[in-house]
């Protein structure tokens, strides 16, 4: 199975612009189904992104954030050929990370 | 203008339908607003032009009428009617209408 | 009482955005290129700052800020997803062992430009989502919905393999496809629904401006994007999706996804657009 994320980084100076986009549902309870049931609230919980095993960027999310989403930050440090570990965990406990390398 | 002028007949009509004093309604009233509301969104069908809130208000008529309260069915099956037959007539004014919008 | 008053408003508020043009002259021949032509720089004499491309991102080609916002979208578009789905599910073989690919010429990629096309043995328009359908029920596989999911992923990647190619719609000197394009035209400018607007109301009277928070696309290249990623919706949806929810936003009931009156509208909205490239999938607000 195909990973949930997507990730894009490149360096430039001394500055690494990432984009990532996550495939998640990130109900958030209060919608709900066809017949009139609620869908259980399903969102990421945390998202972190690791360079060369320091963290850069961690997020906890919650139900406001959409399907699917999307994050975009800069950070310095990291230069071309470092490893990017992307990781997030869900409310249900699942999981998912990858890793890229900075372009 | 034209298509203003023309749209008002219709809920005036349904503003005077609205404001006339309510005897009980039986359920053989909600009975024939009901078929009179629905043969005027059928004709509407037919013609590819049914409003969504006719559709409501026939379903809010039809649960009225379950629930035993026949003066708020009549009531909602009425308005149901002025709405299908509004759209029966926008449909029927929109045949020769729809020509003067075209870009030429 | 309320209804009557929110019918009467509603006419109020459309008097001041209906265009009164003159009368028509009663159009007996039908003549689909002068008509394209005629739409065609009816939206370039509008936004003249516009080059024909820039028509198939809609709000985005009209709006500062969304046009910020669409740059900043297409590094990462929100549809890979489905357009990744949409690849491994065409290639997938049916039960039977075909693929999509045996139903289509040039094994269907790069053709989308082609759809909808006029079937001259049924007489009829056939769009790219019936097509698909039919090949499935052809390989004895169920349809699929025409409104999401994986109609949208295969519609994207078809999309996808044709990104760039001009539309191409060919109407046959044949009076059933002429009837068609101008049912598909008069659909188009047809009120409808209790708000009483036609397809018409937004798009050719009111494309570039506001109604609630969104901005309104022009109909020049309406379809060229599709299907798309909207954000509203939290999810990609297809021409037909796009169809169902204009007519029920208008408050009009509507139709079966596929039927005459979409498949025509189809025709017609494609063909007024020929020449400009396909840019599908494409993400809106």
């Amino acid at each position: 199975m195909a990973s949930t994320i997507r990730v894009r980084a490149s360096a430039t100076g001394d500055t690494t612009e990432v984009q990532a986009l996550i495939q998640h549902p990130m109900d958030s309870g209060y919608v709900k189904d066809a017949k009139g049931d609620l869908i259980p609230a399903h969102f990421i919980q945390q998202v972190t992104f690791e360079c060369n095993g320091k963290s850069v960027f961690v997020a906890d999310w919650g139900t406001a954030v959409s399907k699917d989403p999307y994050v975009k930050f800069s950070f310095k440090g990291g230069n071309k050929g470092d490893d990017l570990k992307i990781s997030w965990v869900d409310n249900k406990g699942a999981s998912d990370t990858t890793t890229a390398k900075i372009a | 203008m034209k298509l203003f002028s023309r749209s008002l007949a219709l809920p005036l009509a349904a503003i005077l339908l609205a404001a006339t004093p309510a005897l009980a309604a039986s359920e053989a009233d909600f009975k024939t607003a009901y078929a009179a509301a629905d043969a005027a969104n059928k004709e509407a069908g037919t013609l590819r032009d049914q409003w969504t809130t006719t559709a409501s208000a026939l379903k809010d008529a039809k649960k009225a009428a379950d629930a035993g309260d026949f003066d708020k069915a009549v009531a909602e099956a009425k308005e149901a009617e002025a709405l299908a037959k509004a759209s029966v007539f926008q449909a029927k004014a929109e045949k020769e209408a729809w020509k003067a919008e075209v870009i030429r | 009482m309320r209804t009557a008053i929110q019918i009467v408003s509603a006419a109020l508020a459309l008097a001041t955005l209906v265009l009164t043009g003159p009368a028509a002259k009663a159009a007996n021949s039908v003549d689909p290129a002068a008509d394209a032509k005629a739409f065609q720089k009816y939206f370039t004499t509008k936004f003249p700052k516009l080059k024909l491309s820039d028509f198939v991102n809609g709000p985005y080609s009209l709006n500062e800020d969304m046009h910020r916002q669409w740059v900043e979208k297409e590094e990462f578009p929100p549809y890979e997803f489905a357009l990744d789905a949409g690849k491994e599910m065409f290639s997938k073989p049916f039960k039977n062992g075909k693929t999509y690919a045996d139903c289509f010429a040039d094994k269907g990629i790069g053709i989308r430009q082609n759809y909808p096309y006029f079937d001259e043995k049924e007489g009829k328009v056939i769009t790219l989502e019936l097509a698909l359908n039919r090949c499935r029920e052809a390989n004895g596989e169920a349809p699929i919905s025409y409104v999401k999911d994986d109609m949208a992923a295969l519609t994207a990647y078809m999309a996808f393999t044709s990104r760039g190619k001009p539309f191409d719609i060919r109407i046959p000197s044949d009076p059933r496809a002429l009837a068609a394009f101008e049912n598909g035209k008069e659909y188009f400018y047809t009120r409808r629904g209790q708000l009483n607007f036609s397809c018409a109301s937004c798009h050719v009277q009111n494309p570039g401006e506001r109604i609630r928070a969104e901005i309104l696309a022009p109909a020049l290249g309406i379809l060229n994007a599709m299907p798309i990623y909207r954000s509203e919706w939290g999810g990609m949806g297809t021409i037909s999706r796009r169809f169902i929810s204009c007519n029920s936003q208008t408050r009009g009931v509507p139709l079966d996804p596929q039927s005459d009156e979409y498949r025509d509208l189809e025709y017609y909205l494609s063909y007024v657009s020929n020449g400009l490239p396909i840019s599908g999938p494409g993400a809106r607000p």
